[in-house]
């Protein structure tokens, strides 16, 4: 029922996903929200080296709550994916293929993510204490001046994702 | 006259930002307890999985949602107090920037809409104040999330809008928030004052208790006509698809202008964050 999948991701494994599917990732993911993409953007558009590879890496859309004394991290989840259709095209077409975030993309995006054959994961808005339980370790990697806004990677463990749109442009918002 | 120390409000405002964004209000609780009943499959357990993470959130004292919002805080003074020992409005972002650093909420307040620099401590808060009789002092904290506070609308209808004129665009306002707002959803709405205060309206009724009708019949009526026309819309627990769009349609009205129809409606997350306290 529940699909298992391992970072990096491979083509192969992404061809293989279905809108629909209930999934748990396991691996390293890097956390980028509005800010952190403002700045992604224009270091792709002065041909600077990115922070992290995007080759085989799921981007989350995610600026989590301050880690309590003791605990590896606070609450965490999606935010609203939207927000990031502007800066996705060009971040998909320099090979960051895989994103979690929540609700609706612009046909755009749909669009780039069926012709570079990635993947879309919708997580349930507003289950952060839940989600917080699959973060095992984190470290910041970039723009840390930004707060909740940093790039961090993220070793997770059944991170539980929905397939909202896969590399056949099926979407699963669509009514 | 009765005075209040404003030490006292400092530390109630903090109180009641890590009780909203960590305990869920048990109302909405009982609500998704009874929809998980009438949803299968992926909306079933998306709702299960809300009801596991207001669990979690309790027992770990996490936030309930990353999220922990802008705080808007609505004060009811009664004319007969006077606040004693400084400013109330130092007072209540005091409480903010004391609740957020020790519940380890998150600072998600930029100081200029286009500079965007993060003040680091969530202040300052949205106030409204209101003035009423007697010597009571109520404080309202509403920590609000933007998924939702971004699907929100405002439209200033003609008179020849009527009723219809008012369901379109509130169908309206949540067929295009579609997922977006975290359904299932609160929609609040205001009718009629002016520009701003629609705005206002709308947002005091995301306050009031989860499904409580309007006073007046024919508008209780409108609020049970849209919460079911909005429940078929099928856009259902996260957008995923399902039956449990919104738990409640709330209406406030007041007054207005000859011209107008002023119609604003604030969406609220399935959480609905607000937590009140009288001293």
């Amino acid at each position: 029922m529940i699909k298992e999948i391992f970072t990096p991701l491979s083509d192969a494994v992404i061809a293989e996903l279905n809108m629909g599917e209930m999934v748990h990732i396991t691996g390293e993911i890097y956390t980028a929200r509005d800010a952190a993409h403002a700045r992604l953007a224009q270091m792709v558009t002065q041909g600077q080296k990115m922070p992290f590879d995007f080759e085989g890496s799921i981007v989350f859309y995610a600026g989590p709550s301050p880690a309590p004394d003791g605990k590896v991290m606070g609450s965490i989840g999606p935010t609203t994916a939207g927000r990031m259709d502007i800066f996705s095209p060009l971040l998909i077409s320099h090979g960051l293929k895989a994103m979690i975030g929540k609700g609706l993309r612009s046909d755009t995006v749909r669009g780039e993510i069926k012709i570079h054959r990635g993947v879309y994961f919708a997580g349930v808005g507003g289950i952060a204490a839940l989600m917080s339980q699959s973060i095992k370790a984190v470290e910041t990697v970039a723009f840390e001046d930004l707060g909740t806004e940093a790039i961090r990677k993220l070793t997770v463990e059944k991170l539980p994702v929905i397939v909202a749109i896969d590399s056949k442009g099926n979407c699963i918002y669509e009514r | 006259m009765r005075e209040i120390h404003i030490e006292k409000i400092t530390e109630v405002v903090a109180e009641l930002c890590i009780k909203a964004c960590l305990i869920v209000d048990p109302k909405i609780r009982t609500h998704i307890e009874n929809a998980v009943n009438t949803e299968t499959g992926l909306a079933k357990q998306v709702l299960e999985n809300m009801l596991q993470n207001q669990d979690i959130a309790r027992t770990e004292r996490l936030p309930i949602c990353q999220d922990t919002g802008m705080a808007v805080v609505f004060v009811e003074i009664g004319q007969d107090v006077r606040i004693v020992g400084g400013l109330l409005a130092d007072a209540i972002n005091e409480g903010v920037r004391k609740g957020y650093e020790e519940g380890f909420l998150r600072k998600s307040v930029v100081s200029d809409p286009i500079h965007r620099t993060n003040t680091k401590d969530n202040t300052p808060a949205v106030i409204h104040y209101n003035i009423v009789s007697g010597d009571g002092f109520k404080i309202t904290v509403s920590p609000k999330g933007f998924g939702s506070e971004n699907m929100s609308q405002l439209k200033m209808l003609v008179p020849a809008d009527g009723i219809e004129g008012i369901k379109d665009f509130v169908l309206k306002t949540v067929t295009e928030a579609d997922s977006n707002p975290c359904p299932p959803i609160i929609v609040g709405i205001g009718i009629g004052g002016t520009f701003e205060y629609s705005a206002v309206m709308a947002k005091k009724a995301l306050l009031r208790p989860l499904g409580q009708p309007n006073h007046d019949p024919y508008w209780a009526g409108i609020e049970q006509e849209l919460l079911a026309e909005i429940n078929s819309s099928g856009i259902g627990p996260a957008g995923l698809g399902g039956k449990t769009t919104a738990m409640a349609v709330h209406i406030n009205t007041f007054a207005t202008h000859i011209a107008g129809l002023p119609l604003a409606v604030n969406l609220g997350c399935h959480v609905n964050r607000h937590e009140e306290a009288k001293l």
